[in-house]
Parts: structure tokens; sequence; C-alpha cells
């Protein structure tokens, strides 16, 4: 049976969690989820808008309540949990519904802060937290009149600036004489407060609230100095607190949120949280960026993946107010110890500081141009010497290359890694990479596929100007991976999905099913359906023969004169003389014009008419030889070395191992071709560190690498890891082996696929985790026991005999 | 001989087999004292015939991928229109064509090329 999760807070950190959760291991759980709004997950961000009346509802659900049903998830709308019996594992709800769990989020966010003054609960006194306060303020703002917003922080601000925009007036009350203090220094805060108030809103600053008047409802607000404004509505927005009651109630140990460790697991191990109500190493966050890095750890965790940690973060705050850019980051006020740079324009209405110690960035204040934000974010996070550049520093990125103006320069001037969308973490290098991949066109499309500017927004403008770069002229050099070939919109990663969930079976489905463009497609895609349908669906799928390679389809090299090229397998590079002699006598027996030696240790016999393949295969096959698959994207050789049997340096058995890899691995097919070599020491002479899979024997065991070639482009292999026996030389070997064959692009070999997806997510998926390792390794000897099979013996036999015989001879 | 069959010799013409013995989206050569020809089998059953020599550098084209009315060479990759034996352009060259007929799933194959190719006789090797 499957195990149960419930999740409490139906809000945006619990289900993140939910979403990085399904990515990881969409089956282990039956899923359940309360929340007491009766909503599916919205984008509370998005709230500031939807008072402004730039959005709607509609526009900032994340996910409906048919997201839940696709997912089978079970919601339960509208209903607070009020119980959770730790011991039954039991939660219950207000109304009596009971949800029995073996793990448990909790995701209750925050409660908005409420002073405790007289008049605080009068009907007309609403806070900013959700829909049900944005529809009271919509409400309200329909009798137009006077709002007061309490609170000159983020939260007040977008809420005064909102019930503006409804058409009231609006006064906005701050105990203190910034705004934003704990965001903004002095001068931007004063930029800040001029332009809003040339938009209409009136502050009184440096006011203490006393109490809020009024009969039935709210009537005035009165302050310490006896001051009494008028007000028809009063916004409190003073601050949230962690949403943690219904966890203390329950026992766990909560200071002052949940207090959880970094795999965001409570004091009770079967109950993680996330989000607003969680306290991690002493700090609290009110932001999405941190809670939605807590939600992949805690998934991580979830999916007993078991690597993930979350170790703090550091924020930075962005402003939506439209026509507003505001940012800042980190220590912005400095001290002593700290040096200031500054640049002021105040005819541009542009701020900027930055503060610095040993060159390093502290923190960041930017009004009126914010673009540089994200780049003195990630100089900061990777702490950055900015020695070199420093002169330029104020003026931001764009200036430290060629000189260049405006949006698009400015991106363009980014690093891959630069951070674009902080909320949900996304960098330059993965939008650009998403846009030529996918094909992305519009905003819409770069959010769906990235969620980068699908939180705050306030990340669009950059979005858009990487779009329209990465359209452009100038970046469609860079290989994108466009559809896999005129015949399809899709490419390699949506076939492959689309095969494997739609259970697609032949060529033909595929092509009939993704309508293709072409009558029966391309040499293209037709031989990477045939591989992907062909490892999809090992035993089941039959290989349709026209859809190979020449090479691939007579089991045999097309030379130049129009005959092939026979390479019998030469396990491990290691023969006997019975063997040679079997070879010569062959030779001899149909003329081989040539014998060559290969670059991967085996014997070629060049110049073999189409006619003859059969007969030679036969010979062969009788002298205990199968297929060197020498022409397919295939398992190729073994190479080794002689090793610690004859070697003086030898620290293994190299030789055999080597043979017992190709035992292994023969016969399988691959996207490209794969090529091993075990060396039996760190000489290397096997060569084994340009190879798709390399072993080099060390006294200790055996080194693992991955992701070599030689070729037109060399590349020496990655280090993937250390193993002590000849079993797990194996294991490992078969997992990277399925790894690649499952998710690589056809006709990518190892050392392309390794940097695009990177080494450490391959070590995630075959070194760290076991489970998955062995996994791996299972569907290939599942695969294998198909594909082993010797094609030559097959066709000596008589399989195919169209293919090597003309169809008539005349004259 | 039968009558029938005695004019199709005189006029080069030779029953080569059935459309069967071709694999769909495959070929076959039919080898002559003049050299192999091609004959295609598409998707849909129609059947063309092709020396089978690429005008790139004399690739067997019959061991190409077939697809829709075109052979990819095996050698490099150029595309050649089944029905005028013509390259796809941007490449430039051809290879004759011979008729081809096609009777109760009998294929019917003219030894004579077709005029028009210039290079039909004279390979480039
Ligand atoms: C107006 C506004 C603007 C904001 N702007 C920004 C911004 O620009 N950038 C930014 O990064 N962040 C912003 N935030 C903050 C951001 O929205 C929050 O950090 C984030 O939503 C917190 O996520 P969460 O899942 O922890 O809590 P929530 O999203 O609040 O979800 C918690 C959910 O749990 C439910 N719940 C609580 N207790 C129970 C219970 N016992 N049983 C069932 N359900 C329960 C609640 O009803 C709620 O739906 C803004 C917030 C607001 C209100
Ligand atoms: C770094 C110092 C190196 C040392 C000390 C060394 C030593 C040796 C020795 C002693 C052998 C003989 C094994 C036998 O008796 O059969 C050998 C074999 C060989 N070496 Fe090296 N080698 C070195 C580097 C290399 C390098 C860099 C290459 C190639 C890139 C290379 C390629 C070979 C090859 C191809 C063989 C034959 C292996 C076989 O087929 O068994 N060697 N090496
Ligand atoms: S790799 Fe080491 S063991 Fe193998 S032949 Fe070279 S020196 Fe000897
Ligand atoms: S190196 Fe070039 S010429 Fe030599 S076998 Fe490889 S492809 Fe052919
Ligand atoms: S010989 Fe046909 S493409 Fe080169």
């Amino acid at each position: 049976m499957k195990q149960r999760l419930v999740l409490i807070g139906n809000g945006m950190a619990g289900v993140r969690t939910l979403e990085e959760l399904l990515k990881l291991a969409p089956d282990r759980y039956d899923i359940t989820v309360f929340g007491a709004e009766p909503y599916g997950n919205y984008n509370r961000i998005l709230l500031s808008p939807v008072l402004a009346g730039e959005k709607t509802i509609e526009q900032i659900m994340l996910n409906d309540e048919q997201w839940y049903v696709d997912n089978g998830i079970t919601l339960h709308e509208g209903k607070q949990v009020t119980a959770i019996d730790r011991t039954k594992r039991i939660v219950r709800a207000a109304d009596g519904t009971e949800e029995k769990y073996d793990r448990l989020i909790l995701a209750t966010g925050s409660m908005p802060f409420i002073i405790p003054i007289p008049g605080k609960d009068l009907p007309g006194v609403v806070a900013f937290r959700d829909i049900q306060d944005v529809d009271r303020m919509l409400a309200a703002a329909s009798g137009k009149g006077h709002a007061v917003v309490i609170g000159g922080g983020l939260l007040g601000l977008e809420a005064a600036n909102g019930l503006l925009k409804q058409g009231m007036r609006v006064s906005v009350v701050h105990l203190l004489d910034t705004l934003m203090e704990k965001q903004l220094d002095k001068p931007a805060a004063g930029l800040l407060k001029r332009s809003l108030e040339e938009r209409g809103l009136n502050f009184l600053m440096g006011a203490q609230t006393e109490a809020i008047l009024g009969k039935d409802k709210v009537e005035a607000v009165r302050f310490k100095d006896g001051l009494e404004i008028p007000a028809d509505l009063v916004v409190m927005a003073v601050g949230i607190r962690p949403n943690a009651e219904l966890a203390k109630q329950v026992g766990l140990h909560c200071e002052r949120g949940v207090v959880v460790n970094d795999t965001m697991q409570t004091f009770d191990p079967r109950v993680y949280a996330v989000g607003e109500c969680v306290q991690h190493r002493g700090d609290t966050y009110g932001l999405v960026a941190p809670l939605f890095e807590q939600a992949k750890v805690c998934a991580n965790h979830l999916a007993e993946l078991g690597y993930a940690r979350y170790e703090g973060s550091v924020t930075s705050t962005k402003l939506k107010v439209t026509g507003i850019d505001l940012f800042s980051a980190g220590d912005f006020q400095g001290d002593d110890s700290t040096e200031e740079m500054v640049l002021q324009d105040p005819g541009r209405g542009v701020y900027k500081k930055v503060v610095v110690k040993d060159n390093r960035i502290q923190g960041a204040v930017m009004y009126g141009d914010t673009i540089d934000g994200s780049w003195y974010f990630q100089l900061m996070r990777d702490n950055t010497d900015i020695s070199g550049f420093r002169d330029n520093l104020l003026f931001g990125q764009a200036h430290l290359g060629d000189s260049g103006h405006g949006d698009d320069n400015r991106v363009a001037a980014m690093a891959d890694s630069a951070e674009i969308c902080g909320c949900n973490g996304v960098c330059k290098g993965d939008i650009v990479k998403a846009i030529s991949d996918k094909r992305l066109f519009t905003l819409d499309e770069v959010r769906a596929h990235t969620k980068a500017s699908s939180s705050c927004g306030s990340c669009t403008g950059l979005v858009e100007a990487l779009l329209a770069h990465t359209l452009g002229g100038e970046y469609s050099q860079t290989p994108s991976k466009k559809p896999l070939c005129p015949c399809t919109e899709h490419n390699h990663d949506e076939l492959r999905t689309a095969i494997r969930a739609e259970g697609l079976k032949s060529v033909r489905a595929v092509m009939d099913h993704l309508n293709w463009k072409t009558e029966d497609g391309c040499p293209k895609c037709r031989p990477a359906l045939n591989y992907y349908l062909l490892c999809q669906w090992p035993g089941e799928y039959k290989d349709d023969n026209q859809s190979r390679f020449i090479n691939e389809r007579v089991h045999a090299n097309i030379q130049k004169d129009g005959t092939y090229s026979v390479i019998p397998r030469m396990w491990g590079g290691e023969t006997t003389p019975k063997e040679l002699m079997a070879i010569a006598q062959i030779a001899e027996k149909w003329n081989v014009p040539t014998v060559h030696v290969t670059g991967g240790q085996r014997i070629d016999l060049l110049g073999i008419k189409k006619e003859d393949l059969p007969g030679i295969w036969g010979d062969l096959s009788e002298a205990g030889f199968v297929s060197g698959h020498a022409y397919g994207k295939a398992i190729r050789t073994v190479k080794t070395c002689v090793g610690k049997t004859w070697c003086r340096f030898g620290t293994q058995d190299s030789t055999q191992m080597g043979i017992d890899l190709e035992k292994l691995t023969w016969g399988s097919w691959t996207p490209h071709k794969f090529k091993l070599a075990v060396s039996g020491c760190p000489r290397n002479c096997a060569e084994a560190t340009i190879k798709d899979f390399g072993v080099v024997c060390v006294d200790s065991g055996y080194e693992l690498h991955v992701g070599g070639n030689g070729g037109v482009k060399v590349r020496a292999t990655d280090f993937l890891c250390h193993v002590k026996t000849e079993d797990e030389v194996k294991e490992y070997c078969a997992a990277f082996l399925q790894l690649y064959r499952e998710e690589a692009h056809y006709l990518e070999r190892t050392a392309p696929w390794v940097e695009r997806v990177g080494l450490a997510y391959i070590k995630d998926r075959v070194v760290e985790d076991a489970e998955n390792r062995a996994a791996l390794a299972e569907r290939f000897g599942l695969s294998q026991q198909f594909a082993q099979v010797d094609p030559w013996k097959a066709r000596a036999e008589g399989l195919d005999a169209h293919e090597y015989s003309p169809l008539k001879r005349v004259g | 001989m039968q009558q029938a069959e005695k004019t199709m010799v005189e006029n080069n013409w030779i029953d080569v087999g059935q459309v069967s013995d071709i694999p769909k989206l495959g070929a076959r050569v039919v080898r002559t004292k003049d050299g192999d020809i091609a004959v295609f089998r598409t998707a849909d059953d129609e059947v063309f015939a092709l020396r089978d020599q690429c005008p790139h550098k004399g690739g067997p084209l019959s061991q190409g991928i077939v697809h829709g009315k075109r052979v990819a060479c095996p050698l490099h990759d150029w595309k050649i229109h089944l029905d005028s034996g013509l390259a796809v352009a941007p490449d430039e060259g051809c290879a004759a064509r011979f008729p081809v007929s096609v009777e109760d799933g009998r294929i019917l194959l003219s030894l004579t090329p077709d005029e028009g190719c210039p290079n039909s006789n004279a390979p480039k090797v």
C-alpha cells in the first residue's frame, strides 16, 4: 500500500512542496491536503495587483481544483485542521473530517499581526493576507471614502497603492520616519515617499496609533498626540507572525515558529514543516524565495532521496508597485567598518547604494533603476572580490564589457548563472535554455516552463528582454534543441515522455499520435524514434529495420566503395592463437583484401561484398565469434591493458574486468556509440579517461570515469566515484549506461550529455542514490535479456535474407 | 518463349519480382552487366528505379533510408528524389531513372534509362 501524506495549509509553500515531490516521486504517496481557505492554491503575492485592479483572482490561481484531481490529490477545501493525534497519526478538521498519515507537512503560513488597541475588532478593520481580506477591502473601496493604512512597510504600501487605484483617498500611517525601514535607507525611502506622494498618497510619519473609533463600524483613528482622522476602512499591515498555534497545541517544539532542522523535519520525525510558519536556525522568512528552497529540500526527503539540505537563505526585496522600481538586499545600512558607494541622479529619479567591506558586497539598495539588482545580489551571495571592477560597479554589469545600452544589452552581459527570478531561483541560463530548447516565444510560456516571473512578477522586464535577446538573430547560432526534425513540433524529451506516458509502441503510432507533418518521417526522426521505442519497451517493441541506418540494418559498416567491414568481438581485447588462426583462415577463404587492427583492440576485415556477409558471419560464428557492433549506435569495445597479471605496475586484473564489462554490456543499443576501457593502473595505457565509461584500477579498488571521448573534439572524462569491488564496477556501469540510454537524446554522446545535465545530476542518480542505482541496473539487465542475441548468427541462419541478395540478376 | 514476354525482352523490359519482395520504405538491387539498379518501394507501395549510384560520390542509393518519395544516400546523406532521380536542393546532380510499372503485384523494369540525366552512364566515383 502507498504511504499517506497529509499537508496542512494549502498555500504557496505547502503546494510547492507537493509539486516538487510529484516531480521526484509521482507515485510514492496518497496525498491529502487541508486548506482553511475555500480555494485551490493561489499566488498570494499577487493579491496586491488584484487589489489594484490589475489582475483578477482567476489570473492568480496557481493550482486550481482540477490540478488536485489530475494528480490524484484529495483536497479538503475550507477545512481548518484543529487537532493532530501524533500517536495514532490522525489529523482532524473543525468539521470532524479525519485523515490518517504516515508523513505530515505543516505549512500553515503566518498570521497578520493585529495591534492590541481598542477598536481593533470593529467591522471595517482588515488585515492584508488572503482573498477574503481583499474582498473586504474592495467592498469598502466601492463606497470610495477614506482609507487609513497602518504600517509603511512592503505590505502596507502595496495595500495603500491598491486602494488608491480603487478610487479611495488613502493615508499611510507609519511609526518611524522612514518608509520600509527594514529594506531601505533614508535617501531611497525619501525618493519612494516623494514618488508615492506624487501619485496621491498621504503620509503620517512618526505617528503612533492609539485607538480605532466607531460604534458599529470604523469611523476614525486616534493617535497618541491626540490627532483624530476620519476613516471608512482601516488596514492593519504592521507585520506577520508565524502561525504555529496548531503545532504548539499538539506539543511540537516551537519558538517563534515551528522549529525544523536542515531537512525541514520538526522534532517529530514524521512531521515536516515548510513556509512562513517555520523557524530554521533561528530565522523565520516572509518571502517566497526561501520558502521555495525549503519546499525543494522537503520534497527531496519525502521522496526519500535524502541528500538535500536547507542551510538558510539570504533574501532580497522588490516592491511591486507598478511604475516603481526598488530593490534591496543584505546589509545596506553599513557601519564603521564598511564603505558605501553611492550614485544619485535626482533628475532621473535614480539612487543606488552598494555597501562594501574588504572589496566584497554586503548589501545594496536601489531605486529607479534596479536592473543590476540581481547582479549585485549574486556578487554578494558568492562573496565575489570586486576589486577588479570596483570603478564601474555602480554603472552596472553592462559597463564591464563593451559599452551598451538598453535592457537587451544588459541581459546579454549577464552571466548564465545570474539569478533573474529571485522568487523561484531561476537563472539566466535556465531561461535561455528553456527558450531555445522548448521553443518558447511568449512570457506566459517562459513562466509555464521555468516559473520565472510567475510569482511576484517584478523580473518580468528582464525575462522579456531575455526573450527578445534569445530569439533575436544573435542567439540563433548557439545550437538550440528545437524540434527533433522538421517533421514534428516536438523535441527529444517531449517525444520520449509521450512514448512512455501514452504507451506508444511503434514508429507509426508515435507519428499518428503526435501529428507528424510528413508521411513517414525522415532519416533524422525515424532512427531516433526507433531507438526511443526500443529503449522504452524492451522485449516488446519490434525493431523497425527500415528506420535504421544502413550499418545497423545490415550489421556491418558500409565503406566508400559500397563494400562492408566485419569486426568480430574480441572480449576485452584479449585473444588466443586459436581465434587468430580462425580469423586468418576465414580471411583467406573469403579473399578479404585488408586486415586491420583497430583503435579499439579488434581485428577488422575490410572490403567484404554484401552478399558475402552472411557466409563470413556463419564461419565466424562457428569459430565462436559474435558481432562486435562496430557499426552501431551501440556498445562498441572495452579496451584494456594487460594489468596486474603481467604488468609490473598493475594493481588489479584489468583485462578480466574489461572482459566482464564487455560480457555485461555487449549487444545494448545506445543513443550514440558507447566505448569503455579499463586500465590496470593510473598510467592509464588503455586510455580509459577518454571513454564513455572508463575504469582506472588503483590499489584500493577502481576509479570510475564517465563522459569522455576522442574524436574531433576530445574530452577527458569526469571522475564519477571510487568503488571497491568488481561487482560494484559492474553495477555502476550498468546504472550509468541505463541512465544514458533512458535520458540522453538520440545521437548525443555521453560527453555532451554529461555537460548538458551536469555531473552533479548523474552523481545524484547513480552514486548517491543506491536504490535508484539498483533500479537502473536492473532495468539494464532486463533490456539485455532481449539485446544479447548475436545478430550475425541469426543472419547467417537466414534472417533478413532479402537484405543480402539482389532482387534479380540480369545478363 | 511466349509472345508477350518476347516483346518485353525486345523493349528491354523484364519482370524482376513481386512488390512484396522489397520491404516497405526499402529498396533492393537488380544486378546487370551495366551496373546495379536500385528498385525502391514507398510506404504506399509505389515503386521507383534509379541507377544505384549517388550523384555525389557514387554511394549505393539502395542502401539508404527511404522516406516519402526520397532516399537518403548512406554515405553522406544527400537526398535524392525517387521520381526524378534529381538531388534535393541545394545539392545538384541526378541518378538515372529507369521506367518501372507494376502489374498484378509484379514489378516490370526497363533496362533502358530515361534520357535527360547527363551523367547517367558515367557516374563520378
Ligand atoms: C499582499 C501580499 C503581498 C506579498 N508580496 C510578496 C512579494 O512581493 N514577494 C514575496 O516573496 N513574498 C510576498 N508575500 C509573502 C508571501 O505571500 C508569503 O511568504 C507566502 O505566501 C507564504 O507561504 P506559506 O505557504 O508559508 O503560507 P500561505 O501562503 O499563507 O499558506 C498557508 C495556508 O495555510 C492555511 N492554514 C493555516 N492554518 C491552517 C489549518 N490549521 N488548517 C488548514 N489550513 C490552514 C491558510 O489558510 C493558508 O491558506 C506577500 C504576501 C502578501 C499577503
Ligand atoms: C605514464 C607512464 C606510462 C608507463 C610507465 C607505461 C607503461 C607501460 C607498460 C610497462 C606497458 C607494457 C604492458 C605489457 O607488457 O604488455 C604498457 C603498455 C601500453 N601502454 Fe603504457 N605506460 C605509460 C603511459 C601510456 C600512455 C599515456 C599511453 C597511451 C595514451 C600508453 C599506451 C599503452 C598501450 C596502448 C600499451 C599496450 C597495452 C596493451 O595492449 O596491453 N601508455 N605501458
Ligand atoms: S595501465 Fe598500468 S597496469 Fe596497465 S599496462 Fe599501463 S602501466 Fe601496466
Ligand atoms: S579517422 Fe576518418 S578516415 Fe579514419 S576511419 Fe575514422 S572517419 Fe574514416
Ligand atoms: S555518395 Fe551519396 S551523399 Fe555522398
